[in-house]
């Protein structure tokens, strides 16, 4: 069977990570996430730490090829490790880290973008988090702002921006599942098409 | 007032430009040099004589830029600085394919039987030294990678021994006229020698490099020398001969770097200038390559050579040319002369910590190239020494940019490389260290000043 690639951008709280682990439980191919920083030369905990998170210009210079942003070398790591998967012809689902992007000339790829309702993506993370209403708005807010900042710093396109991707869906619409179901129809669809 | 006003406009947004790094940093000079020279002296002040100060083109074709018994001082783009950078970058691309720093890092790893604690205080004094003649990143380049390598080999924390090579990298650089680009600029702009530099900075930098040497002793002899019983009994280190790929072209390219340390040494009594030197050094490394290994690896030397920071450099003079010619320099030096009281010590304080906090902050060499003209104003109007005043200057830009990782590019490179093989350096474990030891060193720096000076 001819390579899929299905890359997820996610709103913090819509359940995008989890509706990119079921794309790729129902497809029967790979996810990755945190599994793409397991080779990484940085500790776990520094990868931990600089993972998705932006680079902050202010406190940054660039020397060159060298840049002095721990995030910066990790992006760039990470990058590479998507590009390898991509040229290894596996098939897998990849959550962020500018995959959308990266692969946006790969015939295989499938582009989404996961948004959510506000209120529900809340909710979330208040359950998932044992967190505070205004806690959960605190995080959402942060968690968004440092992967659109992380995002557009390395991509032409924009962070959730239609244009970027081949579908953007409000997970709140449908529900998670019903999503799902969808999400793995689209991209079923298009790999019949591309065979 | 209209021309003083863009001026100051163009040069602040050139540093917002380059602090955002949304363009390369040689563009963003070259375009606000193309704006001083077209808006500021072509349409504002229609001055033809200003757009040729500024390119200072003539400097080349005078005798004084090749020979005479000091630099010539000069304003607009300071060919000299471009010229020297130019030969030394040759010569360090020679010396780096022969396997030279590679080959000097290893040799003192061995001399210390690879015991971490003096391979510290090596690493620390060999960075320092190196630094006095060739510029810190490559440097802190050449043995931030070696670092990381007996790192591996040796398993300790290479983080603490990139921070005490950074650091002493700059403080090295701070001693000579060709150790830091502050200083090349600081030394043709002003007509100073080496020997002036050695005298006077590098006798305060001496002074400064023992606190340092105890200061960082100090912070990471117990986990250095803990790291040494976790260390396994079969580690086996690389051999200092296995750096060399071609004998005959590592003892040439020595040679060739023996031969400009003694030009620089000399070259008050020489009457060479820097630039010529640069030139002789530059020639004499592609005749080395040419004959050891061959035409093709002459292009490769060439092609090594950073052109993007030349090009950086010669955009940068002609932006600070539109501040110096539209008197915004002056306005400045007015302004420390005004709150000094007219008393050098003033002077010399704010000239020391502002040069040093700002060094910490931003790119230390549109600074000192902004600050030259600023302390020959003040010097001029104040009968101050200017030298005095120099040496100030020299030793903030230097010393303080050695405070944050963004201080100065040696600081940018080391932990860019420590950052890639798995070890970042954030802000605040830079800063734990490094601002402790740049606030000792400054204040090292101000106490001899003071006392040698006035």
């Amino acid at each position: 069977m001819k390579q899929i690639i299905v890359t997820v951008g996610r709103e913090h709280g819509s359940g995008g990570k989890y509706i990119a682990e079921q794309i790729a439980k129902q497809l029967g191919i790979a996810f990755y996430d945190k599994e793409l920083l397991l080779d990484s030369v940085f500790s776990a905990e520094d990868a931990a730490r600089y993972d998705e998170k932006p680079v902050h210009l202010l406190w940054s210079r660039r020397i060159g090829e060298n840049f002095n942003a721990p995030e910066d070398a990790l992006a760039h790591e990470t990058f590479d490790y998507i590009q390898k998967l991509a040229d290894s012809g596996e098939s897998f689902v990849v959550l962020g880290r500018c995959s959308d992007f990266l692969l946006r000339s790969n015939p295989n790829a499938v582009h989404l973008f996961i948004a959510g309702k506000p209120d529900q993506k809340r909710q979330r993370l208040m359950e998932e988090k044992s967190l505070t209403a205004d806690q959960a708005a605190l995080e959402m807010r942060r968690v968004d702002r440092d992967r659109k900042a992380y995002h557009n710093y390395y991509c032409d396109t924009k962070w959730g921006d239609a244009r970027g991707y081949d579908l953007v869906v409000n997970s709140g619409k449908l529900g998670i599942e019903k999503t799902v179901d969808t999400l793995v129809t689209y991209v079923r669809a298009y790999q019949a098409q591309n065979e | 007032m209209t021309a003083q006003i863009l001026a100051a406009v163009i040069f602040v947004g050139m540093f917002a430009l380059i602090i955002m790094d949304k363009f390369e940093r040689q563009y963003v000079t070259l375009g606000s040099a193309a704006l001083v020279l077209v808006v500021v002296f072509g349409v504002c002040m229609h001055s033809w004589d200003a757009i040729k100060n500024a390119l200072n083109l003539g400097a080349i074709f005078r005798a004084g830029f090749w020979y005479g018994a000091s630099e010539s001082a000069s304003s607009g783009v300071n060919w000299s600085t471009i010229f020297f950078i130019t030969g030394m970058m040759i010569m360090v691309e020679g010396l780096g394919k022969s396997g030279f720093f590679r080959w000097l890092c290893l040799s003192l790893a061995k001399l210390a039987h690879y015991h971490v604690v003096p391979l510290l205080l090596c690493f620390m004094a060999m960075s320092a030294f190196l630094a006095m003649f060739i510029d810190s990143i490559t440097v802190v380049l050449f043995l931030a990678t070696v670092t990381l390598e007996l790192a591996q080999i040796l398993r300790f924390d290479p983080v603490p021994m990139i921070l005490s090579e950074v650091f002493c990298a700059n403080l090295g650089g701070a001693a000579t006229m060709c150790g830091d680009p502050p200083n090349i600029i600081i030394g043709t702009a002003l007509g100073f020698t080496f020997t002036d530099f050695i005298e006077n900075t590098g006798v305060i930098v001496g002074i400064s490099f023992v606190f340092v040497l105890i200061f960082f002793w100090l912070c990471f002899r117990k986990p250095l020398k803990a790291s040494e019983t976790a260390r396994p009994a079969d580690a086996v280190c690389p051999a200092p001969a296995t750096a060399i790929a071609n004998r005959k072209a590592f003892v040439a390219d020595v040679i060739v770097f023996l031969i400009a340390v003694a030009l620089l040494v000399t070259h008050a009594q020489t009457g060479l200038t820097v630039a010529c030197i640069g030139v002789i050094v530059a020639c004499l490394t592609l005749l080395v390559t040419v004959f050891t290994n061959g035409g093709a690896a002459v292009k490769e030397v060439i092609r090594g050579v950073d052109y993007k920071t030349l090009l950086f450099f010669i955009g940068l003079f002609i932006s600070v040319a539109g501040l110096e010619q539209t008197g915004v320099l002056k306005l400045i030096a007015q302004f420390i002369s005004t709150i000094s009281g007219g008393s050098i010590k003033v002077v010399i304080l704010i000239i020391l910590l502002l040069s040093a906090v700002c060094s910490a902050l931003i790119d230390n060499i549109p600074f000192a190239a902004t600050m030259v003209p600023v302390v020959q104003s003040i010097a001029a109007t104040q009968g101050m020494d200017l030298s005095v005043l120099a040496w100030a200057l020299s030793l903030g830009t230097d010393l303080g940019g050695n405070a944050t990782p963004i201080g100065a590019s040696a600081n940018v490179v080391a932990t860019s490389v420590s950052a890639k093989s798995g070890h970042p350096i954030s802000w605040g474990k830079y800063c734990k260290y490094c601002v402790p030891a740049t606030v000792l060193v400054v204040a090292v720096s101000l106490g001899c000043l003071f006392l040698r000076y006035l």
